[in-house]
Protein backbone atom coordinates (compact mmCIF):
# COMPACT_ATOMS: atom_id res chain seq x y z
CA UNK A 1 0.00 0.00 0.00
CA UNK A 2 1.39 3.20 -0.94
CA UNK A 3 0.63 6.52 1.54
CA UNK A 4 -0.23 9.34 -0.95
CA UNK A 5 -1.29 12.21 1.12
CA UNK A 6 -3.39 13.44 4.20
CA UNK A 7 -6.94 13.90 2.57
CA UNK A 8 -6.87 17.75 3.21
CA UNK A 9 -3.75 17.97 0.66
CA UNK A 10 -6.18 16.57 -2.07
CA UNK A 11 -9.54 18.71 -2.18
CA UNK A 12 -12.52 18.14 -4.23
CA UNK A 13 -11.58 18.58 -7.88
CA UNK A 14 -8.08 18.02 -7.63
CA UNK A 15 -5.63 15.54 -8.54
CA UNK A 16 -1.96 14.10 -7.61
CA UNK A 17 0.62 12.25 -9.55
CA UNK A 18 2.11 9.02 -7.25
CA UNK A 19 5.27 7.63 -7.75
CA UNK A 20 4.98 3.67 -8.36
CA UNK A 21 5.99 1.22 -10.71
CA UNK A 22 3.53 2.94 -12.98
CA UNK A 23 2.76 6.30 -11.92
CA UNK A 24 -0.56 6.67 -10.33
CA UNK A 25 -2.89 9.74 -10.59
CA UNK A 26 -5.07 10.07 -7.21
CA UNK A 27 -8.51 11.91 -7.85
CA UNK A 28 -11.24 13.52 -5.41
CA UNK A 29 -14.65 13.94 -6.50
CA UNK A 30 -16.82 15.45 -4.14
CA UNK A 31 -15.14 13.57 -1.49
CA UNK A 32 -14.34 10.16 -3.25
CA UNK A 33 -11.29 8.91 -4.06
CA UNK A 34 -10.54 7.57 -7.18
CA UNK A 35 -7.26 6.26 -8.27
CA UNK A 36 -6.00 4.96 -12.14
CA UNK A 37 -2.81 4.88 -14.20
CA UNK A 38 -1.44 8.39 -14.58
CA UNK A 39 -0.12 7.98 -18.29
CA UNK A 40 -2.86 8.07 -20.74
CA UNK A 41 -2.87 5.03 -23.05
CA UNK A 42 -2.72 7.43 -26.34
CA UNK A 43 0.59 9.57 -25.78
CA UNK A 44 2.68 10.15 -22.86
CA UNK A 45 0.64 12.36 -20.82
CA UNK A 46 -0.29 12.41 -16.89
CA UNK A 47 -3.52 12.75 -16.08
CA UNK A 48 -3.48 14.04 -12.90
CA UNK A 49 -2.58 17.12 -14.93
CA UNK A 50 -5.97 16.39 -16.86
CA UNK A 51 -9.53 18.39 -16.93
CA UNK A 52 -11.65 16.79 -14.31
CA UNK A 53 -15.42 16.64 -15.04
CA UNK A 54 -17.80 14.87 -13.08
CA UNK A 55 -16.22 11.31 -12.64
CA UNK A 56 -14.14 11.46 -16.05
CA UNK A 57 -10.73 12.81 -16.23
CA UNK A 58 -9.84 14.47 -19.95
CA UNK A 59 -6.26 13.94 -20.59
CA UNK A 60 -4.35 17.56 -20.95
CA UNK A 61 -2.96 16.78 -24.31
CA UNK A 62 -5.19 14.94 -27.09
CA UNK A 63 -8.60 15.55 -24.75
CA UNK A 64 -9.23 11.34 -24.58
CA UNK A 65 -11.56 10.64 -21.70
CA UNK A 66 -11.31 8.21 -19.04
CA UNK A 67 -13.94 6.63 -16.55
CA UNK A 68 -12.28 6.82 -13.02
CA UNK A 69 -14.89 4.37 -11.65
CA UNK A 70 -13.86 1.99 -14.15
CA UNK A 71 -10.68 2.91 -16.33
CA UNK A 72 -13.01 2.65 -19.47
CA UNK A 73 -12.18 4.73 -22.22
CA UNK A 74 -14.95 7.56 -22.81
CA UNK A 75 -14.28 9.71 -25.45
CA UNK A 76 -11.10 9.09 -28.22
CA UNK A 77 -8.62 9.02 -29.27
CA UNK A 78 -7.29 6.39 -26.97
CA UNK A 79 -8.78 3.33 -27.37
CA UNK A 80 -7.28 1.47 -24.67
CA UNK A 81 -8.19 1.60 -20.96
CA UNK A 82 -6.60 2.43 -18.08
CA UNK A 83 -6.46 0.02 -14.68
CA UNK A 84 -8.08 1.60 -11.62
CA UNK A 85 -6.28 0.96 -8.26
CA UNK A 86 -7.94 0.83 -4.85
CA UNK A 87 -8.03 3.56 -2.87
CA UNK A 88 -8.23 3.32 1.18
CA UNK A 89 -8.80 6.36 3.47
CA UNK A 90 -7.96 5.61 6.83
CA UNK A 91 -7.23 8.13 9.85
CA UNK A 92 -6.76 11.01 7.44
CA UNK A 93 -5.17 9.71 4.77
CA UNK A 94 -5.44 8.20 1.65
CA UNK A 95 -3.60 5.22 0.19
CA UNK A 96 -3.57 3.35 -2.58
CA UNK A 97 -3.07 -0.23 -3.44
CA UNK A 98 -1.42 -0.41 -6.60
CA UNK A 99 -2.65 -3.50 -9.54
CA UNK A 100 -5.90 -4.01 -6.90
CA UNK A 101 -8.72 -2.87 -8.97
CA UNK A 102 -11.09 -0.40 -7.84
CA UNK A 103 -14.38 -2.36 -6.09
CA UNK A 104 -16.83 -2.52 -8.52
CA UNK A 105 -14.55 -1.66 -11.84
CA UNK A 106 -14.18 -4.77 -14.49
CA UNK B 1 -40.70 0.83 -40.44
CA UNK B 2 -38.07 2.05 -37.99
CA UNK B 3 -36.57 5.78 -38.95
CA UNK B 4 -33.62 6.36 -40.20
CA UNK B 5 -30.73 8.76 -39.71
CA UNK B 6 -28.04 9.61 -42.55
CA UNK B 7 -24.91 10.64 -41.47
CA UNK B 8 -23.04 11.80 -44.02
CA UNK B 9 -19.30 12.34 -43.27
CA UNK B 10 -17.26 8.98 -41.87
CA UNK B 11 -14.41 11.24 -39.81
CA UNK B 12 -14.81 11.90 -36.07
CA UNK B 13 -17.35 14.25 -36.42
CA UNK B 14 -19.42 11.86 -38.37
CA UNK B 15 -18.52 9.08 -35.78
CA UNK B 16 -19.06 11.01 -32.91
CA UNK B 17 -22.87 11.95 -34.22
CA UNK B 18 -23.39 8.13 -34.51
CA UNK B 19 -22.58 7.58 -30.94
CA UNK B 20 -24.11 10.66 -29.57
CA UNK B 21 -27.63 9.00 -30.95
CA UNK B 22 -27.14 5.96 -30.07
CA UNK B 23 -26.25 8.08 -26.52
CA UNK B 24 -28.85 9.75 -26.31
CA UNK B 25 -31.33 6.62 -27.13
CA UNK B 26 -32.22 6.66 -30.73
CA UNK B 27 -32.59 3.47 -31.68
CA UNK B 28 -33.48 3.69 -35.55
CA UNK B 29 -31.48 2.87 -38.41
CA UNK B 30 -27.94 4.58 -38.52
CA UNK B 31 -26.49 4.85 -42.14
CA UNK B 32 -23.02 6.32 -42.23
CA UNK B 33 -21.74 7.64 -45.65
CA UNK B 34 -17.99 8.11 -46.01
CA UNK B 35 -16.23 9.46 -49.21
CA UNK B 36 -12.88 7.51 -48.12
CA UNK B 37 -12.62 3.70 -48.42
CA UNK B 38 -11.11 3.56 -45.06
CA UNK B 39 -12.63 3.01 -41.03
CA UNK B 40 -13.05 6.26 -39.08
CA UNK B 41 -9.19 7.40 -38.65
CA UNK B 42 -7.91 10.11 -36.48
CA UNK B 43 -6.70 12.62 -38.66
CA UNK B 44 -3.67 14.49 -35.99
CA UNK B 45 -1.24 12.19 -35.84
CA UNK B 46 -0.95 12.19 -39.90
CA UNK B 47 1.51 15.06 -39.78
CA UNK B 48 3.18 13.74 -36.82
CA UNK B 49 3.49 10.21 -35.48
CA UNK B 50 1.91 8.92 -38.47
CA UNK B 51 3.98 10.95 -40.81
CA UNK B 52 7.25 9.86 -38.89
CA UNK B 53 6.48 6.33 -38.94
CA UNK B 54 6.11 5.92 -35.27
CA UNK B 55 2.37 5.26 -35.65
CA UNK B 56 0.52 2.90 -37.66
CA UNK B 57 -3.21 2.81 -39.66
CA UNK B 58 -4.18 0.52 -36.94
CA UNK B 59 -3.04 2.95 -34.26
CA UNK B 60 -5.34 5.43 -35.24
CA UNK B 61 -7.76 4.32 -36.06
CA UNK B 62 -11.07 5.82 -34.34
CA UNK B 63 -13.02 2.52 -33.76
CA UNK B 64 -13.69 0.86 -30.42
CA UNK B 65 -14.60 -2.59 -29.81
CA UNK B 66 -17.63 -1.50 -27.96
CA UNK B 67 -18.75 0.48 -31.74
CA UNK B 68 -20.17 -2.52 -32.78
CA UNK B 69 -22.65 -2.25 -30.09
CA UNK B 70 -24.04 0.85 -32.54
CA UNK B 71 -25.32 -1.25 -35.49
CA UNK B 72 -24.11 1.47 -37.88
CA UNK B 73 -24.68 0.25 -41.57
CA UNK B 74 -21.93 1.77 -43.25
CA UNK B 75 -21.17 2.90 -46.76
CA UNK B 76 -17.70 3.69 -47.37
CA UNK B 77 -15.94 4.63 -50.58
CA UNK B 78 -19.24 6.42 -51.27
CA UNK B 79 -19.28 10.36 -52.19
CA UNK B 80 -22.54 11.95 -51.57
CA UNK B 81 -23.00 14.07 -54.18
CA UNK B 82 -26.87 15.68 -53.02
CA UNK B 83 -29.22 16.08 -51.09
CA UNK B 84 -33.25 16.20 -51.46
CA UNK B 85 -34.75 18.25 -48.71
CA UNK B 86 -38.31 17.57 -49.38
CA UNK B 87 -37.71 13.58 -49.34
CA UNK B 88 -34.29 14.23 -47.18
CA UNK B 89 -32.52 11.36 -49.73
CA UNK B 90 -29.10 11.28 -49.92
CA UNK B 91 -28.12 11.14 -53.17
CA UNK B 92 -24.75 8.92 -53.92
CA UNK B 93 -22.67 8.83 -56.87
CA UNK B 94 -23.46 5.45 -57.42
CA UNK B 95 -26.77 6.83 -58.60
CA UNK B 96 -28.83 4.96 -55.53
CA UNK B 97 -30.17 7.09 -52.78
CA UNK B 98 -30.83 6.64 -48.76
CA UNK B 99 -34.22 7.99 -47.65
CA UNK B 100 -33.81 9.54 -44.31
CA UNK B 101 -35.99 10.68 -41.46
CA UNK B 102 -32.78 12.90 -40.17
CA UNK B 103 -29.67 13.95 -41.25
CA UNK B 104 -25.92 14.87 -40.21
CA UNK B 105 -23.72 16.76 -42.63
CA UNK B 106 -20.40 16.14 -41.63
CA UNK B 107 -18.61 16.39 -44.93
CA UNK B 108 -15.39 17.90 -43.67
CA UNK B 109 -13.30 20.74 -45.40
CA UNK B 110 -10.55 19.48 -47.94
CA UNK B 111 -6.95 20.60 -48.28
CA UNK B 112 -6.14 23.72 -50.35
CA UNK B 113 -3.99 22.99 -53.38
CA UNK B 114 -1.34 25.64 -55.41
CA UNK B 115 -3.13 26.55 -58.50
CA UNK B 116 -1.28 25.01 -61.51
CA UNK B 117 0.87 22.55 -59.59
CA UNK B 118 -1.76 19.53 -60.27
CA UNK B 119 -0.18 16.75 -62.09
CA UNK B 120 3.22 17.57 -60.86
CA UNK B 121 4.97 14.71 -58.64
CA UNK B 122 6.27 15.78 -55.17
CA UNK B 123 3.82 18.14 -54.49
CA UNK B 124 1.73 17.11 -51.67
CA UNK B 125 -1.18 18.40 -49.80
CA UNK B 126 -1.87 16.88 -46.44
CA UNK B 127 -5.57 15.82 -45.16
CA UNK B 128 -6.08 12.31 -45.90
CA UNK B 129 -4.48 8.80 -44.82
CA UNK B 130 -4.29 8.54 -48.44
CA UNK B 131 -2.31 11.61 -48.47
CA UNK B 132 -0.01 10.59 -45.61
CA UNK B 133 0.65 7.61 -47.03
CA UNK B 134 2.11 9.02 -50.33
CA UNK B 135 3.83 11.59 -48.52
CA UNK B 136 5.75 9.58 -46.33
CA UNK B 137 6.71 7.18 -48.99
CA UNK B 138 7.97 10.41 -50.93
CA UNK B 139 9.56 11.68 -47.80
CA UNK B 140 12.11 8.71 -47.53
CA UNK B 141 13.42 9.10 -50.76
CA UNK B 142 13.75 12.90 -50.35
CA UNK B 143 16.65 15.57 -48.96
CA UNK B 144 15.03 18.65 -49.61
CA UNK B 145 11.55 19.69 -48.35
CA UNK B 146 10.13 23.27 -48.99
CA UNK B 147 6.87 23.39 -46.92
CA UNK B 148 4.44 26.19 -48.97
CA UNK B 149 2.59 27.73 -45.56
CA UNK B 150 3.25 27.89 -41.75
CA UNK B 151 -0.03 27.26 -40.46
CA UNK B 152 -0.20 24.20 -37.80
CA UNK B 153 0.09 21.99 -40.28
CA UNK B 154 3.12 23.13 -41.71
CA UNK B 155 4.82 23.65 -39.33
CA UNK B 156 4.08 19.75 -38.19
CA UNK B 157 4.92 18.56 -40.88
CA UNK B 158 8.18 20.87 -40.97
CA UNK B 159 8.68 19.45 -37.91
CA UNK B 160 8.45 15.62 -38.40
CA UNK B 161 10.66 15.93 -41.42
CA UNK B 162 13.67 17.30 -39.62
CA UNK B 163 13.24 14.41 -37.36
CA UNK B 164 13.57 12.00 -40.14
CA UNK B 165 17.07 14.04 -41.10
CA UNK B 166 15.32 16.14 -44.55
CA UNK B 167 16.82 19.55 -44.95
CA UNK B 168 13.36 21.82 -44.38
CA UNK B 169 12.27 25.49 -45.43
CA UNK B 170 8.81 26.86 -44.76
CA UNK B 171 7.69 29.65 -47.03
CA UNK B 172 4.84 32.20 -45.39
CA UNK B 173 3.47 34.75 -47.55
CA UNK B 174 2.28 36.77 -44.09
CA UNK B 175 5.17 38.79 -42.06
CA UNK B 176 4.85 36.71 -38.91
CA UNK B 177 3.30 32.85 -39.45
CA UNK B 178 0.00 31.89 -37.19
CA UNK B 179 -0.51 35.71 -36.12
CA UNK B 180 -4.36 35.28 -37.17
CA UNK B 181 -4.91 32.83 -34.09
CA UNK B 182 -2.06 33.50 -31.90
CA UNK B 183 -1.48 37.53 -32.40
CA UNK B 184 1.91 38.68 -33.46
CA UNK B 185 3.97 38.36 -30.68
CA UNK B 186 2.92 35.43 -29.55
CA UNK B 187 2.74 34.00 -33.39
CA UNK B 188 6.70 35.01 -33.39
CA UNK B 189 7.39 33.25 -30.41
CA UNK B 190 6.08 29.74 -31.80
CA UNK B 191 7.55 30.21 -35.11
CA UNK B 192 10.88 30.39 -33.33
CA UNK B 193 10.71 26.86 -33.02
CA UNK B 194 11.39 26.40 -36.62
CA UNK B 195 14.78 27.89 -36.11
CA UNK B 196 15.48 26.63 -32.56
CA UNK B 197 15.37 23.17 -34.68
CA UNK B 198 17.69 23.84 -37.88
CA UNK B 199 14.15 24.99 -40.34
CA UNK B 200 14.53 27.96 -42.50
CA UNK B 201 11.77 30.23 -42.24
CA UNK B 202 11.34 32.62 -45.00
CA UNK B 203 8.35 34.92 -44.19
CA UNK B 204 6.61 37.80 -46.00
CA UNK B 205 7.58 35.67 -49.14
CA UNK B 206 4.56 34.45 -51.95
CA UNK B 207 5.21 31.71 -54.15
CA UNK B 208 5.42 32.74 -57.95
CA UNK B 209 5.63 29.03 -59.08
CA UNK B 210 6.71 25.41 -58.93
CA UNK B 211 9.74 24.65 -61.30
CA UNK B 212 9.86 21.19 -62.85
CA UNK B 213 8.44 18.90 -65.65
CA UNK B 214 7.06 15.77 -64.27
CA UNK B 215 8.47 16.69 -61.05
CA UNK B 216 8.95 19.42 -58.74
CA UNK B 217 12.54 20.27 -58.51
CA UNK B 218 12.34 23.64 -57.19
CA UNK B 219 9.67 26.70 -55.69
CA UNK B 220 9.86 30.01 -57.16
CA UNK B 221 9.50 32.88 -54.91
CA UNK B 222 7.90 36.06 -55.87
CA UNK B 223 11.19 37.69 -55.53
CA UNK B 224 12.65 35.79 -57.71
CA UNK B 225 14.46 33.24 -55.53
CA UNK B 226 14.21 29.69 -56.44
CA UNK B 227 14.28 26.66 -53.08
CA UNK B 228 15.49 23.31 -54.72
CA UNK B 229 12.69 20.74 -53.09
CA UNK B 230 12.32 16.84 -53.74
CA UNK B 231 8.94 17.29 -52.42
CA UNK B 232 6.85 20.15 -52.05
CA UNK B 233 3.87 20.22 -48.84
CA UNK B 234 0.84 22.68 -49.55
CA UNK B 235 -0.27 23.59 -46.24
CA UNK B 236 -2.59 26.47 -46.89
CA UNK B 237 -5.57 25.91 -45.53
CA UNK B 238 -8.62 23.80 -46.25
CA UNK B 239 -12.02 24.23 -47.75
CA UNK B 240 -15.40 23.13 -46.64
CA UNK B 241 -16.89 20.00 -48.09
CA UNK B 242 -20.14 21.56 -48.93
CA UNK B 243 -20.61 21.99 -52.51
CA UNK B 244 -22.40 19.35 -53.30
CA UNK B 245 -25.39 20.65 -51.39
CA UNK B 246 -25.47 23.51 -53.69
CA UNK B 247 -28.90 22.56 -54.98
CA UNK B 248 -30.47 21.63 -52.17
CA UNK B 249 -32.30 24.68 -50.36
CA UNK B 250 -29.51 24.38 -47.23
CA UNK B 251 -28.37 27.80 -46.78
CA UNK B 252 -24.51 27.71 -47.55
CA UNK B 253 -21.80 30.59 -46.53
CA UNK B 254 -18.41 29.75 -45.34
CA UNK B 255 -19.87 26.33 -44.89
CA UNK B 256 -23.15 25.07 -44.22
CA UNK B 257 -25.21 27.67 -41.96
CA UNK B 258 -26.23 26.61 -38.22
CA UNK B 259 -27.87 27.76 -35.19
CA UNK B 260 -25.77 27.48 -31.87
CA UNK B 261 -27.83 23.75 -31.70
CA UNK B 262 -26.33 23.22 -35.21
CA UNK B 263 -29.46 23.03 -36.90
CA UNK B 264 -29.74 24.10 -40.76
CA UNK B 265 -32.38 26.37 -41.88
CA UNK B 266 -34.30 22.79 -43.77
CA UNK B 267 -35.98 20.64 -40.67
CA UNK B 268 -34.33 17.40 -39.83
CA UNK B 269 -30.96 18.51 -40.93
CA UNK B 270 -28.11 19.34 -38.95
CA UNK B 271 -24.52 19.78 -39.70
CA UNK B 272 -21.34 19.66 -37.50
CA UNK B 273 -17.70 19.45 -37.75
CA UNK B 274 -15.54 21.15 -40.16
CA UNK B 275 -17.94 21.56 -42.79
CA UNK B 276 -20.61 23.80 -39.91
CA UNK B 277 -20.48 27.35 -40.03
CA UNK B 278 -22.10 27.46 -36.46
CA UNK B 279 -23.97 30.49 -35.08
CA UNK B 280 -21.38 32.06 -32.08
CA UNK B 281 -23.01 33.72 -29.86
CA UNK B 282 -19.71 35.19 -28.60
CA UNK B 283 -18.92 36.51 -31.85
CA UNK B 284 -22.39 37.09 -33.22
CA UNK B 285 -21.38 35.92 -36.47
CA UNK B 286 -20.72 32.25 -37.51
CA UNK B 287 -17.98 30.50 -37.39
CA UNK B 288 -16.66 27.72 -38.70
CA UNK B 289 -13.96 25.82 -36.44
CA UNK B 290 -11.79 23.53 -37.94
CA UNK B 291 -10.60 22.03 -34.35
CA UNK B 292 -10.44 18.50 -33.51
CA UNK B 293 -12.75 18.96 -30.21
CA UNK B 294 -15.82 20.72 -32.08
CA UNK B 295 -15.84 17.75 -33.83
CA UNK B 296 -15.81 15.78 -31.24
CA UNK B 297 -18.35 18.04 -28.86
CA UNK B 298 -20.98 19.75 -31.76
CA UNK B 299 -22.54 15.95 -32.75
CA UNK B 300 -23.80 15.83 -28.98
CA UNK B 301 -25.68 19.00 -29.73
CA UNK B 302 -26.77 17.62 -33.03
CA UNK B 303 -27.87 15.20 -32.25
CA UNK B 304 -30.07 16.57 -29.39
CA UNK B 305 -31.86 18.78 -31.65
CA UNK B 306 -32.67 16.22 -34.18
CA UNK B 307 -33.83 14.05 -31.85
CA UNK B 308 -36.37 17.08 -30.69
CA UNK B 309 -34.73 16.75 -27.26
CA UNK B 310 -32.92 20.41 -26.70
CA UNK B 311 -31.17 20.38 -23.87
CA UNK B 312 -29.09 24.00 -22.49
CA UNK B 313 -27.14 25.84 -25.52
CA UNK B 314 -23.88 24.97 -25.47
CA UNK B 315 -20.59 27.54 -24.56
CA UNK B 316 -17.88 26.48 -25.86
CA UNK B 317 -14.58 27.33 -25.36
CA UNK B 318 -12.77 26.63 -28.32
CA UNK B 319 -9.69 24.74 -27.96
CA UNK B 320 -6.73 23.25 -30.33
CA UNK B 321 -3.43 21.96 -30.00
CA UNK B 322 -0.06 21.61 -32.06
CA UNK B 323 2.59 19.11 -31.12
CA UNK B 324 6.35 20.54 -32.56
CA UNK B 325 9.63 20.05 -32.32
CA UNK B 326 8.46 17.87 -29.04
CA UNK B 327 7.00 21.50 -28.14
CA UNK B 328 3.03 21.15 -27.23
CA UNK B 329 1.31 23.99 -27.89
CA UNK B 330 -2.26 23.91 -26.68
CA UNK B 331 -4.53 27.08 -27.30
CA UNK B 332 -7.95 27.75 -25.68
CA UNK B 333 -10.35 30.59 -26.13
CA UNK B 334 -11.29 33.67 -28.38
CA UNK B 335 -8.13 36.16 -29.07
CA UNK B 336 -8.71 38.97 -31.15
CA UNK B 337 -6.89 42.01 -32.29
CA UNK B 338 -6.13 44.51 -29.40
CA UNK B 339 -6.21 41.62 -27.04
CA UNK B 340 -3.12 41.90 -24.57
CA UNK B 341 -0.90 38.76 -23.66
CA UNK B 342 0.58 38.60 -20.61
CA UNK B 343 3.26 35.80 -19.88
CA UNK B 344 1.72 34.78 -16.50
CA UNK B 345 4.50 31.33 -16.01
CA UNK B 346 7.97 30.49 -17.40
CA UNK B 347 9.03 32.43 -20.06
CA UNK B 348 9.08 32.72 -24.24
CA UNK B 349 12.72 32.40 -24.36
CA UNK B 350 13.00 28.89 -22.90
CA UNK B 351 9.50 27.57 -24.49
CA UNK B 352 7.87 26.57 -21.47
CA UNK B 353 5.45 29.73 -20.33
CA UNK B 354 1.68 30.19 -20.34
CA UNK B 355 0.09 33.35 -21.98
CA UNK B 356 -3.39 34.78 -20.77
CA UNK B 357 -4.87 37.32 -23.44
CA UNK B 358 -6.77 39.63 -21.61
CA UNK B 359 -9.60 41.64 -22.96
CA UNK B 360 -10.19 44.77 -20.56
CA UNK B 361 -8.79 43.45 -17.72
CA UNK B 362 -10.44 39.56 -18.45
CA UNK B 363 -8.83 36.57 -19.22
CA UNK B 364 -10.43 35.84 -22.81
CA UNK B 365 -8.02 32.98 -24.16
CA UNK B 366 -5.18 31.06 -22.66
CA UNK B 367 -1.92 29.86 -24.77
CA UNK B 368 0.76 27.38 -22.97
CA UNK B 369 3.87 25.70 -24.27
CA UNK B 370 4.69 22.68 -22.12
CA UNK B 371 2.76 23.88 -19.67
CA UNK B 372 -0.50 21.44 -20.01
CA UNK B 373 -1.58 21.21 -16.18
CA UNK B 374 -1.30 24.84 -15.85
CA UNK B 375 -3.14 25.18 -19.38
CA UNK B 376 -5.90 22.93 -17.88
CA UNK B 377 -6.40 24.99 -15.17
CA UNK B 378 -6.96 28.33 -17.16
CA UNK B 379 -8.83 26.49 -20.26
CA UNK B 380 -11.01 25.58 -17.21
CA UNK B 381 -11.59 28.94 -15.89
CA UNK B 382 -12.27 30.22 -19.04
CA UNK B 383 -15.07 28.04 -19.54
CA UNK B 384 -16.34 29.06 -16.16
CA UNK B 385 -16.51 32.95 -17.53
CA UNK B 386 -17.35 32.16 -20.93
CA UNK B 387 -20.82 34.32 -21.34
CA UNK B 388 -24.17 32.77 -20.79
CA UNK B 389 -26.20 33.55 -23.48
CA UNK B 390 -29.76 34.64 -22.37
Amino acid sequence: MILVCPTTALPPGEAIRVEADEPIAVFNVDGEFYAIDDTCTHQDASLADGWLDGCAVECPLHASCFDLRTGKVSGPPAKTPVRTHRVVVADGMVYVRPGVAAEGAA
Amino acid sequence: MSPTIAVVGASLAGLSAARALRDQSYDGRIVVIGDEVHAPYDRPPLSKDFLAGRASSDDIALGAPDDEDLHLEWRLGTTAVGLDHLSRSVLLEDGSEVRADGVVLATGARARRLPGSDGLDGVHVLRSLDDAIVLREDLALAERLVVIGAGFIGAEVASTARTLGLDVTVVETQPVPLAGPLGTDMGAVCAGLHADHGTRLLVGTGVAGLVGTGRVEAVELTDGTRLPADVVVVGIGATPNVEWLAHSGVALGNGVLTDVRGATNVPGVVAVGDCAATWSVAAERHVRTEHWTSALEQPATAAATLLGTGGPVPTPVPYFWSDQYGARIQFAGSRREGDVARVVEGSCADRSFLVVYERDGHPVAVLGMDQPRLFTRWRRQLRSVVPTPS
